[in-house]
């Protein structure tokens, strides 16, 4: 499969290197080609006793550098083919991760295999940057080591992980027997994301449920497509192995077993507005399991130890839009613009929206602004073509309103601006999509505490996604 | 804490320092050391020179220490194989170490060392590690089977590490499952034939069990695998996709799209009646749009796999157009794939919130897209006829922003409206006239004169508009070069008594003084057919077109059932076999779609099950190319094989009679030149002619009794041409005749599918003769499930040529509204015999005399009692005509004449012996040549020769009949 893989993780400031010619220096390049099969060409291998990997390898890194990374055009597509051999990559800021091979390889695995590292690397030793990546190069050594082997991922959970491989050098000499076999077991093993023995004095759960809610509205206010894309963060302090069962106001949850108790659920879920949400998708983390949910959908688990995503899910209907955004652009003459946006925030008066930002996208011959803004503060950002209104905090149920006078500098370009969509940012304490934790239940059999020792904590944040007003 | 320190060194005597380190009795100092050797490694710096003081510091029982120098040494081994030896002692130790993580990574490095010398000693210790008690070892020496299969196939054969690998499927640890499974697969690519896998009900079990258990990337490698398995029936086919179903509810992409590629595979296995069928759809529906909201490298993927999704069964995804909408910061590279997509889903339902995003898209940045969307407008316009009005509206808008790119784009996309809804929107052509100057690419300024062209009728100033073209022609490219040639006689023909200047000076520009054989030879064609029959021209230029189709960038289905097979892929990503950027044996093999059967189907094993294929026609690509020339490419006037004849005709003359023996007459008449003509015959050439005659004479004489009769030549009964299992449905059969002078297909077509099918075309293949349909297919009415219609199909030889083997042998594509099919079939020589194929005698005589013997071919034809008179009369029915006739020795002897379509004369003696059933005994042919003969007849040698004062090709049959 991905037997002919080579990672590479190249580093260096891509706007500098490609004027200066001394690329040595700017950049570093750690090619880890863990299976000396990258070798395209055995025959000549043979013959060619000297390096024929190292020139290979490098040859290929020389060929991403010139053909993608240096490259004169914007990257048309993050799977490339140069000379037969298929370059993935993906960045982050400045840092370039490129996987290469020569066969047919499984290419959605390849992907999520570079964004597993990423996270991997970043839970060693933080932000991935030049300074970082040179820094701890042997430890990515060891990383990778572990955790591709010809091409193939083996177990990438940090938790297990850290368990032998540490920013400090591999515990070694330390272990004994016992925690041999146990990391071995734990690494192969079916519960691969935690290890036995954990203990806590205080048993504790912190569940966030973060939301980020997309729109697209046309000029008339007329919902082209809304989407709640959402995540249920956990934070897990358990001592042993603790079975979970997670619990929300799944729809077909809900009407099942509404069924039975319909008086019940009817009354008590009647007082705060929907009852129940309709899950479009959703897809979970590898301990919850899958055949469970998918018969009886329910969802339960064992817990990573930490911080872990347990579910992510979708939800097109019944979304609670926090603001509504109404444009007003027009055109007076041929040098002037005038620009009125009124925000609308649309939830419980009681609740508080926070870190508000809307984005009024200017034409590119904008010469001047005027702004006038009835709350917040509002600067017309010259390098970013746009005018920026922030408002610190909004309740619920209000309205706020900007104008602006945008005078242009007359141009010969025939072509018309393109008016890019209003932007919106903003943090509400509510999930958008309407969904409600019911309960997070845990069984520890071994140990002797309840699911009522057990600490547990639930937030709600709802984030803007792509939250666009046409113009 | 930081290892940026070991960067920096670039002083010079570098090695030598280190080489001291490395040497040094601190271990501190020595892993220091080892760390700087790497660093300089990993940045390009070449540090082989150091290897064996690298290799002194293996032996420790540090673990980080050990895992450098194994890093460097896999670096390095194989530019220093001998020294590389001096580890393989530690190594051998390491594989024994109580530590599991040791073992393990010992038998992982050994694996990447790809010197022989090592290899040989890999093997014990792996075999060890391949029954460890520890599963993290176990699962490290299962890759390690894999590695050194790709270093030594053999030797992992000799070894038995195959079997060993296979046990481990049914290991009692899920990841050890998981990487046997991979390493299996990995090995088993490259073998196609052997049946490693050998995945049946129980392993099938095993895998689907050890799949809820391994990890994220164990359950790729499993779900992959369990692609290639061929379930025996519907039922079980059914079991494994519920089980595999909960896969979609996975947060790794790559998990969910492999267990997409293995429902999608089986799918194709149950019946559509089937509920289950119908929640399945339902089902795969939400897990693809989750995909969208991925990283957007992962959503290119996805977007790439949900194209061919789409094509194959678009009933999944249609109710799900809004999740394609384009957002103005997603990366190009998902715009454009989403555009597509959106173009695939329009569908009257939808096209009016599609139209409105799509006018949207067009006036964004980023011009590819802007072109891709404005061209999109087009397609849908063509796909929902309902909303091609609003789709011409919105592109006549789109012209009026003046944005040169956009203009230029949607006047390509306007033609092909025009072409789809001929005589509807002709009111816009001012519109496109005033943006006429702003044309700078010669697709649009093609496009624009194919429209002043077809419409010039109503185009008052279209001479003014198309000889404003004119003053540049030389400086156009050629495709606009062949449609002004094309547009300017349209016009004459339609406005004959304004033009004649006009199209004089063209047809000069084009034959005179252009030097591009394309232009000159079609420019020819034009002239001659103007000078000789106007009418006819008329009837060529001006014909009627055939509507083009609505779908375009359709991937053909035998390669869209082999992709269905390759998703979450780079061959999905690439949308080509794998073949096509893999080298070497791996990925060759065929994947195919199983059969969807209601009972049991064929097990196939492994990933070999070729999809049953139709009859391959070794030019498949040219008659596609061809077909789709007709039904979309840039508007040709005329039939296509206008063109391509004129190509095939510069060829020939250009090569000097090297394929000389079916040049059409007509273009040797035109072209002015007869240079060619002293051509040597081909003597193989001329036996084939022979041989194809020989076989045909059989069926002349009519050995079955007197179905022949005398009105026309013999007709051969009907035979299947392309059965109903090759062409979804579709069963063709036929024959061909001649009768009075004008060869015909007769065809039947008959629906053997459930669905109704219509737009039929047909289309040959250049062949021998240059025989074309001499008029479009014409299937009056759709025809139905189980109805038959018979078609008489005229033909002329004025179609291109090209020598095929055997030279009767005809190619056909037919396409309908499912698909096109392809088939060959052998025609009947004497179809091609003209009516004045009788020679004058003495001319008969003196070219007798010419024919050299290596042109003589001899059969013999047996079981016909016949007389000469009758044998003379029923050949005539065929145009075989008797010039002359003696009796030699109580044997009557025959000679006769015939001629073929491209002028070919063919002379023939029959000797009919009463009693003697043996050949002629004179004129015997050239030892070893007896032609072979097909029927029951045989004929004697044919000589043939060139008779240089006719210009023309002779070939003399020699007959013999014994009854």
């Amino acid at each position: 499969m991905v037997r002919t893989m080579q990672y590479t993780l190249h580093c260096g400031d891509s706007e500098s290197g490609c004027k200066t010619p001394v690329v040595k220096q700017s950049s570093l390049e750690v090619t880890c080609n863990w299976k000396a099969s990258g070798d395209p060409n055995p025959p000549a291998a043979l013959c060619l006793p000297s390096k024929v990997c190292g020139i290979w390898r490098r040859n290929a890194v020389d060929a991403f550098r010139v053909n993608v990374i240096h490259a004169r055009q914007q990257v048309r597509s993050p799977v490339t083919n140069i000379a037969r051999t298929s370059f993935f990559h993906v960045k982050r800021s400045n840092i370039w991760l490129a996987a290469v091979t020569k066969q047919n390889v499984n290419a959605a695995m390849v992907f999520e295999f570079l964004y597993k590292m990423c996270d991997v690397m970043t839970a060693y030793f933080g932000k991935i940057s030049e300074e970082n990546i040179k820094n701890n190069f042997v430890l990515i050594y060891e990383l990778l080591d572990e955790i591709l082997d010809f091409g193939y991922p083996q177990n990438s959970e940090t938790g297990a992980l850290k368990t032998f491989i540490t920013q400090q050098g591999i515990k070694s000499q330390l272990q004994t027997k016992e925690e041999q076999s146990q990391i071995t077991s734990q690494v192969t093993g079916q519960i691969g994301w935690r290890r036995e023995g954990i203990k806590y004095r205080r048993n504790e759960l912190f569940l966030d449920v973060l939301e980020s809610v997309n729109l697209l509205m046309s000029p008339q206010g007329q919902v082209l497509s809304a989407h709640v894309s959402g995540r249920v963060v956990m934070k897990s302090y358990l001592s042993g192995m603790p079975e979970c069962k997670f619990g929300m106001n799944d729809k077909i949850v809900i009407e099942k077993q509404g069924k039975g108790t319909a008086d019940e659920t009817g009354k008590s879920e009647l007082g705060s507005g929907k009852q129940s949400i309709a899950i479009d998708d959703c897809t979970f983390h590898q301990c919850v399991r899958l055949s469970k949910f998918d018969s009886e959908r329910s969802i339960s688990f064992i817990p990573p130890d930490g911080e872990f995503e347990l579910m992510r899910y979708r939800t097109t209907k019944d979304i609670i839009l926090p603001f509504r955004v109404i444009p007003l652009v027009r055109e007076v003459g041929r040098t002037k613009l005038e620009v009125k946006v009124v925000i609308k925030s649309n939830f419980k008066p009681s609740l508080l929206a926070q870190k508000i930002e809307v984005r009024i996208p200017t034409p590119l011959n904008t010469s001047g602004v005027q702004v006038i803004c009835m709350k917040g503060k509002a600067k017309y950002k010259a390098s970013e073509n746009a005018i920026v209104w922030k408002i610190k905090r909004m309740a619920g149920m209000k309205e706020s309103q900007i104008s602006a006078e945008i005078e242009l500098l007359p141009t010969n370009d025939k072509k018309k601006w393109a008016r890019p969509p209003i932007s919106m940012n903003f943090e509400v304490p509510f999930a958008p999509s309407g969904l409600k934790v019911r309960y997070l239940k845990v069984f520890e059999p071994k140990l002797n505490y309840s699911d009522h020792d057990v600490i547990k904590w639930v937030r709600y944040i709802g984030r803007s996604g792509i939250y666009e007003t046409r113009c | 804490m930081t290892d940026s320190k070991y960067f920096t060194t670039t002083k010079k005597g570098e090695i030598f320092e280190l080489k001291a380190e490395l040497n040094s009795d601190k271990k501190e100092k020595k892993k220091e050391a080892v760390k700087k050797v790497i660093a300089s490694m990993t940045v390009g710096k070449d540090v082989s020179a150091l290897f064996p003081d690298v290799v002194n510091c293996m032996q420790t029982d540090n673990l980080e220490l050990k895992k450098l120098v194994y890093l460097y040494l896999m670096n390095y081994a194989k530019s220093q194989p001998d020294m590389a030896i001096m580890a393989v002692n530690t190594f051998v130790k390491d594989c024994e170490d109580p530590n599991p993580l040791i073992r393990a990574l010992a038998v992982r490095t050994m694996g990447c060392i790809r010197v022989d010398k090592i290899t040989e000693y890999l093997c014990e210790p792996l075999r060890k590690c391949l029954k460890d008690e520890d599963p993290y070892v176990r699962k490290t020496a299962a890759v390690c089977v894999a590695k050194l299969h790709d270093i030594n196939a053999q030797l992992v054969e000799d070894q038995g590490f195959l079997d060993t690998l296979k046990d481990l499927i049914s290991d009692s640890n899920p990841m050890v499952v998981a990487n046997a499974v991979a390493a299996l697969s990995e090995i088993a690519e490259s073998h196609p034939s052997s049946n490693l896998l050998d995945l049946n009900p129980q392993s099938i079990n095993k895998l689907l069990t050890a799949l809820n258990e391994c990890t994220e990337w164990g359950q790729i490698f499993i779900l992959d695998c369990l692609a290639n398995y061929m379930p025996k029936d519907d039922r079980e086919a059914q079991s494994i996709c519920e089980r595999v179903t909960p896969r979609l509810s996975h947060a790794n992409s790559a998990v969910v799209l492999s267990a997409v590629k293995v429902l999608m595979k089986f799918m194709e296995m149950l019946s559509k009646d089937l509920d289950y069928y119908g929640t399945l759809l339902k089902k795969l529906a939400p897990p693809l749009v989750t995909l969208l909201s991925a990283e957007p490298e992962l959503q290119y993927v996805a977007l790439r796999n949900i194209n061919l999704i789409v094509q194959k069964r678009p009933e999944i995804l249609k109710h799900e157009m809004k999740v394609f909408f384009v957002k103005y910061n997603d990366p190009i590279y998902v715009k454009l794939e989403k555009l597509d997509i959106m173009i695939r889903l329009a569908s009257q339902a939808n096209i009016a919130q599609v139209l409105a995003e799509l006018k949207e898209y067009a006036t964004e940045v980023d011009v590819d897209f802007v072109r891709k969307a404005v061209r999109a407008i087009g397609r849908c316009a063509i796909k929902v006829e309902q909303s091609a009005e609003r789709c011409v509206s919105t592109l006549l808008d789109l012209i009026q922003t003046k944005v040169n790119y956009v203009v230029q784009e949607a006047i390509v996309v306007i033609k092909d409206i025009f072409r789809k809804y001929p005589n509807k929107y002709e009111s816009v052509i001012a519109t496109l006239c005033e943006n006429l100057d702003s044309l700078d690419e010669p697709e649009a300024r093609a496009a624009m004169i194919w429209i002043v062209g077809e419409y010039a009728e109503r185009i008052d100033n279209a001479d003014e508009l198309l000889e404003s073209f004119l003053e540049g022609f030389h400086d156009e490219s050629t495709q606009v070069q062949l449609q002004l040639l094309t547009a300017i006689v349209k016009l004459f023909l339609k406005k004959p008594t304004e033009t004649q200047e006009l199209v004089q000076q063209v047809l000069s520009l084009a034959t005179q003084d252009s030097d591009n054989p394309d232009l000159r030879d079609r420019g020819y064609i034009y002239w001659r057919l103007l000078s000789t029959d106007p009418v006819a021209a008329k009837e060529v230029v001006l014909a009627e077109k055939p509507l083009i189709s609505e779908e375009t960038d359709l991937i053909e289905p035998t390669l869209l059932d082999e992709l269905i097979c390759y998703i979450g892929t780079l061959a999905s990503v690439y949308h080509k076999p794998p073949s096509a950027f893999v080298e070497g044996s791996r990925g060759v093999v065929h994947k195919g779609l199983p059969p969807r059967t209601a009972g049991p189907a064929p097990v196939c094993s492994g990933t070999s099950c070729p999809a049953d294929q139709p009859a391959v026609i070794p030019t498949q690509g040219d008659l596609l190319g061809d077909l789709l020339n007709l039904d979309l490419g840039p508007p040709v006037s005329g039939p296509p094989m206008a063109t391509s004849t004129v190509q095939m005709g510069a060829v020939d003359l250009l090569g000097g009679g090297l394929d000389t023996l079916v040049r059409p007459s007509f273009l040797c008449s035109f072209s002015g030149s007869s240079g060619s003509f002293t051509a040597a015959p081909s003597t193989t050439a001329a036996t084939n002619v022979g041989a194809a005659l020989g076989s045909g004479l059989g069926d002349l004489f009519d050995l079955t009794g007197g179905v022949g009769t005398l009105s026309g030549s013999y007709v051969a009964p009907k035979t299947v041409w392309l059965p109903a299992m090759k062409a979804k449905g579709l069963e063709i059969s036929g024959t061909f005749s001649r009768q009075v002078g004008s060869i015909s297909m007769d065809l039947v077509l008959t629906n053997k599918a459930l669905q109704v099918m219509s737009d039929f075309a047909i289309q040959f293949n250049r062949n021998s003769f240059g025989l074309a349909p001499a008029a479009p297919l014409q299937v009056h009415a759709p025809l139905a499930p189980n109805q038959s219609v018979e078609i008489s199909l005229p033909l002329n030889t004025v179609g291109s040529v090209m020598k095929m083997d055997p030279l009767n042998n005809l190619q056909v594509a037919v396409k309908n509204n499912i698909d096109v099919f392809y088939f060959s079939t052998l025609y009947p020589l004497h179809i091609l015999f003209v009516e004045d194929g009788k020679m004058e005698r003495q001319m008969f005589l003196a070219t007798w005399k010419d024919i050299p013997n290596e042109n003589e071919t001899q059969f013999q034809i047996k079981d016909c009692s016949l007389s000469a008179d009758a044998v003379s009369s029923k050949l005539q029915g065929s145009n075989i005509f008797t010039i002359a006739k003696r009796n030699v020795e109580g044997q009557d002897m025959l000679y006769q004449s015939l001629k073929l379509t491209n002028g070919i004369w063919v002379l023939a003696e029959l000797r009919i012996q009463p009693s003697n059933p043996r050949t002629s005994p004179w004129d015997s042919p050239s030892p070893g040549r007896a032609g072979g003969s097909g029927g029951g007849g045989g004929l004697s040698p044919v000589p043939a020769s060139l008779e240089p004062s006719l210009c023309e090709w002779c070939c003399v049959l020699l007959a013999g009949v014994a009854p």
